[in-house]
Protein backbone atom coordinates (compact mmCIF):
# COMPACT_ATOMS: atom_id res chain seq x y z
CA UNK A 1 0.00 0.00 0.00
CA UNK A 2 1.51 3.48 -1.28
CA UNK A 3 2.03 5.83 1.78
CA UNK A 4 -0.86 8.29 1.54
CA UNK A 5 -3.25 5.58 1.03
CA UNK A 6 -1.58 3.88 4.46
CA UNK A 7 -2.03 7.24 6.37
CA UNK A 8 -5.00 7.58 4.79
CA UNK A 9 -6.55 3.80 5.87
CA UNK A 10 -4.45 4.26 8.97
CA UNK A 11 -6.82 7.89 10.19
CA UNK A 12 -9.89 5.83 8.82
CA UNK A 13 -9.33 2.91 10.81
CA UNK A 14 -8.54 5.29 14.06
CA UNK A 15 -12.04 6.36 13.86
CA UNK A 16 -13.38 2.63 13.33
CA UNK A 17 -11.58 1.61 16.69
CA UNK A 18 -13.20 4.54 18.33
CA UNK A 19 -16.46 3.61 17.59
CA UNK A 20 -16.49 0.40 18.80
CA UNK A 21 -14.87 1.46 21.96
CA UNK A 22 -17.83 4.04 22.29
CA UNK A 23 -21.16 2.84 20.84
CA UNK A 24 -23.04 5.85 22.19
CA UNK A 25 -20.88 8.43 19.97
CA UNK A 26 -22.83 6.95 17.41
CA UNK A 27 -26.33 7.02 18.31
CA UNK A 28 -26.81 10.59 18.00
CA UNK A 29 -26.23 10.15 14.55
CA UNK A 30 -29.34 7.92 14.15
CA UNK A 31 -31.09 9.65 16.94
CA UNK A 32 -31.78 12.97 15.99
CA UNK A 33 -32.76 12.30 12.07
CA UNK A 34 -34.82 9.54 13.37
CA UNK A 35 -36.89 12.13 15.48
CA UNK A 36 -36.95 14.63 13.17
CA UNK A 37 -38.11 11.87 10.42
CA UNK A 38 -40.86 10.62 13.16
CA UNK A 39 -42.30 14.54 13.86
CA UNK A 40 -42.13 15.32 9.66
CA UNK A 41 -43.60 11.92 9.01
CA UNK A 42 -46.57 12.77 11.22
CA UNK A 43 -46.98 15.88 9.68
CA UNK A 44 -47.14 14.57 6.52
CA UNK A 45 -50.39 12.57 7.56
CA UNK A 46 -52.21 15.40 9.16
CA UNK A 47 -51.49 17.57 5.85
CA UNK A 48 -52.09 14.83 3.42
CA UNK A 49 -55.87 15.39 3.37
CA UNK A 50 -56.08 19.07 3.29
CA UNK A 51 -52.82 20.14 0.74
CA UNK A 52 -53.45 19.31 -2.55
CA UNK A 53 -49.86 19.34 -3.38
CA UNK A 54 -48.70 17.57 -0.30
CA UNK A 55 -51.25 14.75 -1.61
CA UNK A 56 -49.97 14.36 -5.03
CA UNK A 57 -46.32 13.84 -3.89
CA UNK A 58 -46.94 12.50 -0.31
CA UNK A 59 -43.40 12.03 0.17
CA UNK A 60 -41.97 15.43 -0.48
CA UNK A 61 -41.55 16.29 3.34
CA UNK A 62 -39.80 13.08 4.23
CA UNK A 63 -37.08 12.80 1.07
CA UNK A 64 -36.31 16.89 1.68
CA UNK A 65 -35.85 15.89 5.17
CA UNK A 66 -34.08 13.26 4.53
CA UNK A 67 -31.98 14.58 2.48
CA UNK A 68 -31.47 18.14 4.47
CA UNK A 69 -30.18 15.51 7.28
CA UNK A 70 -27.25 14.06 4.72
CA UNK A 71 -26.10 17.61 4.49
CA UNK A 72 -26.30 17.91 8.30
CA UNK A 73 -25.20 15.04 9.38
CA UNK A 74 -22.00 15.24 6.28
CA UNK A 75 -20.79 18.39 7.67
CA UNK A 76 -21.67 16.90 11.68
CA UNK A 77 -19.52 13.55 11.08
CA UNK A 78 -16.93 15.40 9.21
CA UNK A 79 -16.83 18.10 12.08
CA UNK A 80 -16.64 15.05 14.94
CA UNK A 81 -13.96 13.50 13.25
CA UNK A 82 -11.49 16.49 13.24
CA UNK A 83 -12.85 17.34 16.71
CA UNK A 84 -12.59 14.13 18.21
CA UNK A 85 -8.21 14.82 17.76
CA UNK A 86 -8.69 18.38 19.42
CA UNK A 87 -10.74 16.32 21.91
CA UNK A 88 -8.22 13.90 22.69
CA UNK A 89 -5.23 16.18 22.90
CA UNK A 90 -3.97 14.19 20.26
CA UNK A 91 -3.83 16.92 17.47
CA UNK A 92 0.24 17.69 18.18
CA UNK A 93 1.16 13.73 17.53
CA UNK A 94 -0.86 14.18 14.08
CA UNK A 95 0.44 17.26 12.80
CA UNK A 96 4.34 16.32 13.24
CA UNK A 97 3.61 12.90 11.92
CA UNK A 98 4.32 12.48 8.09
CA UNK A 99 0.48 12.79 7.69
CA UNK A 100 -0.51 15.50 4.74
CA UNK A 101 -2.64 18.12 4.60
CA UNK A 102 -4.87 16.43 1.80
CA UNK A 103 -4.22 12.80 3.73
CA UNK A 104 -6.06 14.19 6.64
CA UNK A 105 -8.64 15.63 4.84
CA UNK A 106 -9.27 12.29 3.05
CA UNK A 107 -9.14 10.35 5.92
CA UNK A 108 -11.63 12.49 8.13
CA UNK A 109 -14.22 13.02 5.01
CA UNK A 110 -13.88 9.09 4.17
CA UNK A 111 -14.86 8.50 8.39
CA UNK A 112 -17.50 11.31 8.26
CA UNK A 113 -19.26 9.44 5.04
CA UNK A 114 -19.45 6.19 6.93
CA UNK A 115 -20.70 7.58 10.05
CA UNK A 116 -23.41 8.99 7.63
CA UNK A 117 -24.45 6.12 5.93
CA UNK A 118 -24.43 4.60 9.45
CA UNK A 119 -26.87 7.01 10.90
CA UNK A 120 -29.00 8.07 7.36
CA UNK A 121 -29.55 4.26 6.14
CA UNK A 122 -31.36 2.73 9.73
CA UNK A 123 -33.60 6.16 9.47
CA UNK A 124 -34.37 5.51 6.06
CA UNK A 125 -35.89 2.31 6.56
CA UNK A 126 -37.65 3.18 9.44
CA UNK A 127 -39.34 6.18 7.66
CA UNK A 128 -40.13 3.34 5.21
CA UNK A 129 -41.35 1.07 8.54
CA UNK A 130 -42.97 3.78 10.20
CA UNK A 131 -44.72 5.64 7.13
CA UNK A 132 -44.80 2.65 4.26
CA UNK A 133 -42.30 5.69 1.93
CA UNK A 134 -39.14 4.74 0.94
CA UNK A 135 -36.68 7.02 -0.07
CA UNK A 136 -35.24 4.55 -2.25
CA UNK A 137 -38.13 4.99 -4.85
CA UNK A 138 -36.79 8.36 -6.31
CA UNK A 139 -34.10 6.01 -7.69
CA UNK A 140 -31.11 6.82 -9.67
CA UNK A 141 -30.86 10.54 -8.83
CA UNK A 142 -30.59 9.71 -5.13
CA UNK A 143 -27.26 8.04 -5.36
CA UNK A 144 -26.42 11.84 -7.13
CA UNK A 145 -28.39 14.02 -4.52
CA UNK A 146 -26.78 12.02 -2.09
CA UNK A 147 -22.81 12.42 -3.18
CA UNK A 148 -23.75 16.44 -4.12
CA UNK A 149 -25.14 16.86 -0.23
CA UNK A 150 -22.08 14.83 1.03
CA UNK A 151 -19.29 17.04 -1.20
CA UNK A 152 -21.37 20.32 0.23
CA UNK A 153 -21.60 19.46 3.89
CA UNK A 154 -18.04 18.21 3.80
CA UNK A 155 -16.82 21.69 2.46
CA UNK A 156 -18.64 23.43 4.74
CA UNK A 157 -17.30 20.27 7.65
CA UNK A 158 -13.73 21.35 6.10
CA UNK A 159 -14.01 24.87 6.65
CA UNK A 160 -15.53 25.07 9.64
CA UNK A 161 -13.21 22.08 11.16
CA UNK A 162 -10.18 24.96 10.13
CA UNK A 163 -11.38 27.69 12.44
CA UNK A 164 -11.81 25.61 15.34
CA UNK A 165 -7.95 24.72 14.76
CA UNK A 166 -7.04 28.28 14.04
CA UNK A 167 -9.35 29.71 16.92
CA UNK A 168 -9.94 27.07 19.32
CA UNK A 169 -12.92 24.88 20.80
CA UNK A 170 -14.66 28.56 21.25
CA UNK A 171 -15.47 28.14 17.57
CA UNK A 172 -17.15 24.44 17.69
CA UNK A 173 -20.64 25.93 18.37
CA UNK A 174 -20.23 27.07 14.34
CA UNK A 175 -19.06 23.88 13.31
CA UNK A 176 -22.81 22.23 14.82
CA UNK A 177 -24.59 25.44 13.18
CA UNK A 178 -22.91 26.59 10.27
CA UNK A 179 -24.78 24.50 7.86
CA UNK A 180 -27.97 25.90 9.41
CA UNK A 181 -27.63 29.42 7.95
CA UNK A 182 -28.35 28.03 4.73
CA UNK A 183 -31.34 26.10 5.35
CA UNK A 184 -33.69 28.92 4.87
CA UNK A 185 -31.69 29.48 1.02
CA UNK A 186 -31.83 25.83 -0.08
CA UNK A 187 -35.40 25.22 -1.26
CA UNK A 188 -35.57 22.04 1.33
CA UNK A 189 -39.19 22.19 1.84
CA UNK A 190 -40.56 24.81 -0.38
CA UNK A 191 -39.73 25.99 -3.75
CA UNK A 192 -37.06 28.47 -4.49
CA UNK A 193 -39.09 30.74 -6.31
CA UNK A 194 -41.32 31.61 -3.26
CA UNK A 195 -38.04 33.63 -1.89
CA UNK A 196 -37.63 37.25 -2.69
CA UNK A 197 -35.26 37.81 -5.81
CA UNK A 198 -32.21 38.83 -4.29
CA UNK A 199 -32.20 35.46 -1.75
CA UNK A 200 -32.88 33.17 -4.93
CA UNK A 201 -29.73 34.92 -6.78
CA UNK A 202 -27.89 33.00 -3.03
CA UNK A 203 -29.75 29.79 -3.70
CA UNK A 204 -29.21 29.24 -7.03
CA UNK A 205 -25.12 29.67 -5.97
CA UNK A 206 -25.59 26.50 -3.13
CA UNK A 207 -26.04 22.85 -4.73
CA UNK A 208 -28.90 22.02 -2.39
CA UNK A 209 -31.21 24.44 -4.54
CA UNK A 210 -31.00 22.28 -7.41
CA UNK A 211 -31.20 18.89 -5.11
CA UNK A 212 -34.41 19.89 -3.47
CA UNK A 213 -35.66 21.62 -6.50
CA UNK A 214 -34.70 18.05 -8.62
CA UNK A 215 -36.19 16.11 -6.12
CA UNK A 216 -39.63 17.98 -6.09
CA UNK A 217 -39.52 17.72 -9.44
CA UNK A 218 -39.32 14.21 -9.86
CA UNK A 219 -42.20 13.13 -6.96
CA UNK A 220 -44.81 16.23 -8.78
CA UNK A 221 -43.82 15.84 -12.13
CA UNK A 222 -41.75 12.43 -12.46
CA UNK A 223 -38.85 14.23 -14.48
CA UNK A 224 -35.20 13.88 -13.92
CA UNK A 225 -33.39 17.26 -14.22
CA UNK A 226 -30.06 16.12 -15.05
CA UNK A 227 -29.15 19.06 -16.26
CA UNK A 228 -29.79 20.77 -12.97
CA UNK A 229 -27.97 17.88 -10.85
CA UNK A 230 -24.86 18.98 -13.47
CA UNK A 231 -24.81 22.38 -12.39
CA UNK A 232 -25.05 21.28 -8.56
CA UNK A 233 -22.31 18.69 -8.86
CA UNK A 234 -20.14 21.30 -10.52
CA UNK A 235 -20.66 23.65 -7.67
CA UNK A 236 -19.85 21.16 -5.08
CA UNK A 237 -16.46 20.17 -6.37
CA UNK A 238 -16.00 23.91 -6.75
CA UNK A 239 -17.25 24.49 -2.86
CA UNK A 240 -15.16 21.16 -1.90
CA UNK A 241 -12.13 22.49 -3.20
CA UNK A 242 -12.62 25.79 -1.79
CA UNK A 243 -13.67 24.03 1.53
CA UNK A 244 -10.07 22.45 1.47
CA UNK A 245 -8.21 25.62 0.62
CA UNK A 246 -10.14 27.46 3.72
CA UNK A 247 -8.63 24.08 5.53
CA UNK A 248 -5.71 24.85 3.95
CA UNK A 249 -5.29 28.62 4.95
CA UNK A 250 -6.49 28.06 8.47
CA UNK A 251 -3.77 25.57 9.19
CA UNK A 252 -0.93 28.21 7.95
CA UNK A 253 -2.23 30.77 9.87
CA UNK A 254 -2.41 28.02 12.91
CA UNK A 255 1.78 27.25 12.22
CA UNK A 256 2.28 30.85 12.22
CA UNK A 257 0.18 31.68 15.29
CA UNK A 258 0.98 28.96 17.08
CA UNK A 259 -2.42 27.72 17.78
CA UNK A 260 -1.76 24.30 17.15
CA UNK A 261 0.31 24.07 20.18
CA UNK A 262 -2.05 25.36 22.42
CA UNK A 263 -4.56 22.75 20.41
CA UNK A 264 -2.97 20.04 21.03
CA UNK A 265 -1.98 20.41 24.42
CA UNK B 1 34.57 15.28 5.07
CA UNK B 2 32.34 15.14 8.09
CA UNK B 3 28.83 14.18 8.20
CA UNK B 4 26.16 16.36 8.15
CA UNK B 5 24.85 17.23 11.58
CA UNK B 6 21.53 15.90 12.60
CA UNK B 7 19.80 19.04 13.40
CA UNK B 8 21.04 22.72 12.34
CA UNK B 9 19.52 25.58 13.23
CA UNK B 10 20.43 28.82 11.65
CA UNK B 11 19.41 32.13 13.11
CA UNK B 12 16.25 30.73 14.27
CA UNK B 13 13.81 33.25 15.24
CA UNK B 14 10.13 33.23 16.72
CA UNK B 15 7.86 36.58 16.95
CA UNK B 16 4.61 36.98 18.46
CA UNK B 17 3.31 40.69 18.21
CA UNK B 18 5.74 42.24 20.58
CA UNK B 19 7.03 39.07 22.23
CA UNK B 20 9.88 37.51 21.11
CA UNK B 21 9.80 33.95 21.99
CA UNK B 22 13.53 32.67 20.27
CA UNK B 23 16.12 35.47 19.30
CA UNK B 24 18.39 33.91 16.27
CA UNK B 25 19.39 30.75 18.16
CA UNK B 26 21.87 28.81 16.28
CA UNK B 27 23.58 25.43 16.68
CA UNK B 28 23.86 22.01 15.74
CA UNK B 29 23.27 18.63 16.92
CA UNK B 30 25.96 15.92 15.30
CA UNK B 31 24.80 12.50 14.37
CA UNK B 32 24.46 10.22 17.49
CA UNK B 33 24.42 12.74 20.57
CA UNK B 34 22.17 14.21 22.70
CA UNK B 35 21.83 17.89 23.23
CA UNK B 36 19.78 18.97 26.20
CA UNK B 37 17.73 22.36 25.92
CA UNK B 38 17.50 23.79 29.98
CA UNK B 39 15.55 27.03 30.61
CA UNK B 40 13.18 28.34 32.60
CA UNK B 41 9.58 28.88 32.01
CA UNK B 42 9.20 30.92 28.74
CA UNK B 43 13.09 30.23 28.05
CA UNK B 44 12.14 29.26 24.00
CA UNK B 45 12.81 25.27 24.75
CA UNK B 46 9.26 24.05 23.49
CA UNK B 47 8.87 26.73 20.82
CA UNK B 48 12.10 25.55 19.26
CA UNK B 49 11.02 22.11 19.64
CA UNK B 50 7.60 23.26 17.90
CA UNK B 51 9.25 24.88 15.43
CA UNK B 52 11.63 22.05 14.70
CA UNK B 53 9.03 19.24 14.13
CA UNK B 54 7.01 22.07 12.28
CA UNK B 55 4.53 22.32 14.43
CA UNK B 56 5.41 26.58 14.20
CA UNK B 57 6.95 28.48 11.64
CA UNK B 58 9.26 30.64 11.96
CA UNK B 59 9.76 33.95 11.81
CA UNK B 60 12.78 33.70 10.14
CA UNK B 61 16.30 31.57 10.34
CA UNK B 62 16.19 27.92 8.98
CA UNK B 63 16.21 24.64 10.18
CA UNK B 64 18.00 21.53 8.40
CA UNK B 65 17.17 18.03 9.65
CA UNK B 66 19.42 14.91 8.50
CA UNK B 67 20.32 17.30 5.51
CA UNK B 68 16.70 18.16 5.07
CA UNK B 69 15.19 21.77 4.66
CA UNK B 70 12.24 21.76 7.31
CA UNK B 71 10.74 24.94 6.20
CA UNK B 72 10.42 23.61 2.89
CA UNK B 73 10.27 19.38 2.65
CA UNK B 74 9.58 18.98 6.24
CA UNK B 75 7.31 15.89 4.94
CA UNK B 76 11.05 14.20 3.02
CA UNK B 77 11.97 14.45 7.28
CA UNK B 78 9.00 13.65 9.06
CA UNK B 79 9.04 9.57 8.81
CA UNK B 80 12.89 9.64 10.20
CA UNK B 81 11.79 11.76 13.41
CA UNK B 82 9.47 11.22 15.93
CA UNK B 83 8.72 13.33 19.52
CA UNK B 84 6.93 12.56 23.19
CA UNK B 85 5.49 14.95 25.46
CA UNK B 86 3.45 14.38 28.92
CA UNK B 87 1.37 17.83 27.36
CA UNK B 88 0.33 15.92 24.17
CA UNK B 89 -1.98 13.19 24.65
CA UNK B 90 -2.02 9.90 22.33
CA UNK B 91 -5.98 9.59 21.80
CA UNK B 92 -7.24 7.82 25.37
CA UNK B 93 -10.42 5.62 24.14
CA UNK B 94 -7.56 3.35 21.88
CA UNK B 95 -6.34 0.83 23.60
CA UNK B 96 -2.63 1.03 23.37
CA UNK B 97 -2.13 -2.22 20.56
CA UNK B 98 -4.90 0.48 18.34
CA UNK B 99 -2.46 3.23 19.23
CA UNK B 100 1.09 1.69 18.15
CA UNK B 101 -0.95 0.38 14.90
CA UNK B 102 -2.45 3.79 14.15
CA UNK B 103 0.84 5.77 14.65
CA UNK B 104 2.85 2.91 13.30
CA UNK B 105 0.98 3.17 9.85
CA UNK B 106 1.29 6.72 9.94
CA UNK B 107 4.66 6.60 9.88
CA UNK B 108 5.09 3.90 7.37
CA UNK B 109 6.42 0.71 9.61
CA UNK B 110 7.41 -2.09 8.17
CA UNK B 111 6.17 -5.19 10.10
CA UNK B 112 3.53 -3.46 11.96
CA UNK B 113 2.68 -6.65 13.78
CA UNK B 114 6.44 -7.48 14.78
CA UNK B 115 7.52 -4.26 15.58
CA UNK B 116 4.56 -3.77 17.99
CA UNK B 117 5.35 -6.73 20.14
CA UNK B 118 9.10 -5.66 20.29
CA UNK B 119 8.54 -2.00 21.15
CA UNK B 120 6.02 -3.33 23.67
CA UNK B 121 8.18 -5.54 25.70
CA UNK B 122 11.57 -3.19 25.17
CA UNK B 123 8.91 -0.54 27.13
CA UNK B 124 7.14 -3.00 29.43
CA UNK B 125 3.50 -2.03 28.17
CA UNK B 126 3.24 -5.23 26.25
CA UNK B 127 0.59 -6.40 29.49
CA UNK B 128 -1.64 -3.69 28.95
CA UNK B 129 -1.63 -3.75 25.11
CA UNK B 130 -5.21 -4.18 24.68
CA UNK B 131 -5.81 -1.37 27.26
CA UNK B 132 -7.47 2.00 26.81
CA UNK B 133 -4.24 4.49 26.65
CA UNK B 134 -6.88 7.03 29.11
CA UNK B 135 -7.07 4.27 31.64
CA UNK B 136 -3.21 3.68 32.24
CA UNK B 137 -1.37 5.51 35.03
CA UNK B 138 0.69 8.03 34.09
CA UNK B 139 4.12 6.37 34.24
CA UNK B 140 2.39 3.58 31.95
CA UNK B 141 1.37 6.32 29.86
CA UNK B 142 5.00 7.50 29.66
CA UNK B 143 6.28 4.37 28.84
CA UNK B 144 3.30 3.87 25.86
CA UNK B 145 4.55 7.41 24.90
CA UNK B 146 7.86 6.74 24.34
CA UNK B 147 6.75 3.45 22.68
CA UNK B 148 4.76 5.51 20.23
CA UNK B 149 7.87 8.37 19.87
CA UNK B 150 10.03 4.77 18.66
CA UNK B 151 7.81 2.77 16.89
CA UNK B 152 9.52 4.10 13.61
CA UNK B 153 13.23 3.78 14.67
CA UNK B 154 13.42 7.85 14.66
CA UNK B 155 16.54 9.05 13.56
CA UNK B 156 16.11 12.39 15.42
CA UNK B 157 13.96 12.03 18.55
CA UNK B 158 12.79 14.97 20.07
CA UNK B 159 11.16 14.64 23.54
CA UNK B 160 10.06 17.36 25.86
CA UNK B 161 10.45 16.74 29.42
CA UNK B 162 10.41 12.96 29.04
CA UNK B 163 9.99 12.10 32.84
CA UNK B 164 7.66 15.18 34.33
CA UNK B 165 5.60 13.96 36.39
CA UNK B 166 6.92 10.54 36.72
CA UNK B 167 8.26 9.03 40.11
CA UNK B 168 12.03 8.89 40.69
CA UNK B 169 12.18 5.08 40.19
CA UNK B 170 9.75 5.18 36.47
CA UNK B 171 11.51 8.36 35.61
CA UNK B 172 15.07 6.57 36.08
CA UNK B 173 13.78 3.68 34.35
CA UNK B 174 12.99 6.21 31.63
CA UNK B 175 16.37 7.71 31.43
CA UNK B 176 17.67 3.97 31.29
CA UNK B 177 16.39 3.31 28.71
CA UNK B 178 16.45 6.56 26.59
CA UNK B 179 20.13 5.82 27.55
CA UNK B 180 20.94 2.54 25.99
CA UNK B 181 18.52 2.67 22.78
CA UNK B 182 20.45 5.59 22.22
CA UNK B 183 23.54 3.98 22.37
CA UNK B 184 22.62 1.07 20.48
CA UNK B 185 21.16 2.68 17.88
CA UNK B 186 23.44 5.59 17.48
CA UNK B 187 19.98 7.55 17.30
CA UNK B 188 20.32 11.86 17.68
CA UNK B 189 18.30 13.26 21.03
CA UNK B 190 17.13 16.85 21.58
CA UNK B 191 15.69 16.47 25.00
CA UNK B 192 14.17 19.70 26.71
CA UNK B 193 13.76 18.97 30.75
CA UNK B 194 13.67 20.65 34.04
CA UNK B 195 15.40 18.18 35.75
CA UNK B 196 19.17 18.76 36.10
CA UNK B 197 20.48 15.57 36.92
CA UNK B 198 18.30 13.84 33.76
CA UNK B 199 20.54 16.31 31.52
CA UNK B 200 23.67 15.64 33.42
CA UNK B 201 23.13 11.99 33.29
CA UNK B 202 21.85 11.95 29.88
CA UNK B 203 22.90 14.79 27.39
CA UNK B 204 26.29 15.27 25.34
CA UNK B 205 26.24 19.10 25.09
CA UNK B 206 23.87 21.81 26.38
CA UNK B 207 22.47 24.84 25.51
CA UNK B 208 20.88 26.69 28.50
CA UNK B 209 18.28 28.88 27.05
CA UNK B 210 17.27 32.31 28.61
CA UNK B 211 14.69 34.74 26.69
CA UNK B 212 14.57 32.69 23.89
CA UNK B 213 18.64 33.24 23.46
CA UNK B 214 21.38 31.16 24.10
CA UNK B 215 22.63 31.80 27.34
CA UNK B 216 25.34 28.96 27.85
CA UNK B 217 26.67 26.00 25.52
CA UNK B 218 28.77 23.40 26.75
CA UNK B 219 29.15 19.75 27.65
CA UNK B 220 27.87 19.34 31.55
CA UNK B 221 31.17 18.93 32.80
CA UNK B 222 32.67 21.77 30.30
CA UNK B 223 29.10 23.96 32.22
CA UNK B 224 30.24 22.91 36.06
CA UNK B 225 33.62 24.29 35.55
CA UNK B 226 32.65 27.47 33.57
CA UNK B 227 30.16 28.29 36.53
CA UNK B 228 32.24 26.92 39.24
CA UNK B 229 29.50 24.16 40.40
CA UNK B 230 29.30 21.12 41.37
CA UNK B 231 25.61 20.11 40.10
CA UNK B 232 23.97 21.47 37.20
CA UNK B 233 21.20 22.93 39.32
CA UNK B 234 23.02 25.04 40.95
CA UNK B 235 24.69 26.22 37.17
CA UNK B 236 20.97 26.98 36.44
CA UNK B 237 20.12 28.92 39.52
CA UNK B 238 22.74 30.65 38.33
CA UNK B 239 21.52 31.50 35.27
CA UNK B 240 18.09 32.28 36.78
CA UNK B 241 19.12 34.17 39.47
CA UNK B 242 21.62 36.31 36.89
CA UNK B 243 24.60 35.23 38.55
CA UNK B 244 27.49 33.64 36.72
CA UNK B 245 29.72 34.11 33.25
CA UNK B 246 27.27 33.50 31.28
CA UNK B 247 24.86 36.22 32.18
CA UNK B 248 28.34 38.67 32.23
CA UNK B 249 29.05 37.38 28.58
CA UNK B 250 25.60 38.39 27.45
CA UNK B 251 26.00 42.24 28.89
CA UNK B 252 26.91 44.86 26.18
CA UNK B 253 29.94 45.58 28.34
CA UNK B 254 30.71 41.87 29.18
CA UNK B 255 30.56 41.99 32.81
CA UNK B 256 33.42 44.75 33.15
CA UNK B 257 32.81 46.93 36.00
Amino acid sequence: MSGSLNRIYALVLRHIYLWRSSVMRLVDSIYWPAVQMVMWGFMTQYLLPQASFVAQAAGVLLSGLLLWEVVVRGNLSLSIAFLEEIWSRNLGHLFVSPIRSWELATGIIIAALLRTLLGMIPVSLLAWAFFGYSIYTLGLPLIAFFVILQMFSWSIGLAMSGLVMRVGQSAESFAWAAVFVLMPVSGVYYPVSVLPQWLQVIAWGLPPAYVFEGMRAIMADKVVHWDMLAIAFGLSVVYLVVGFQVFQWFFRSSRRAGSLLGQGE
Amino acid sequence: MPAAPSIAVQHLRKVYGEIVAVDDLSFSVPRGTVLGLLGGNGAGKTTTIAMLLGLLEPTGGSIGILGIDMLKRRYAALPRMNFSSPYVDLPHRLTVRQNLQFYGRLYGVKDLRHRIVEIAEHMQVAPFLDRAAGKLSAGQKTRVALAKALINKPDVLLLDEPTASLDPDTADWVRGYLESYQHETHSTILLASHNMGEVERLCDDVILLQAGKVFERGSPRELLERFGREDMEEVFLDMARGRGRGLDALKPDGGQP
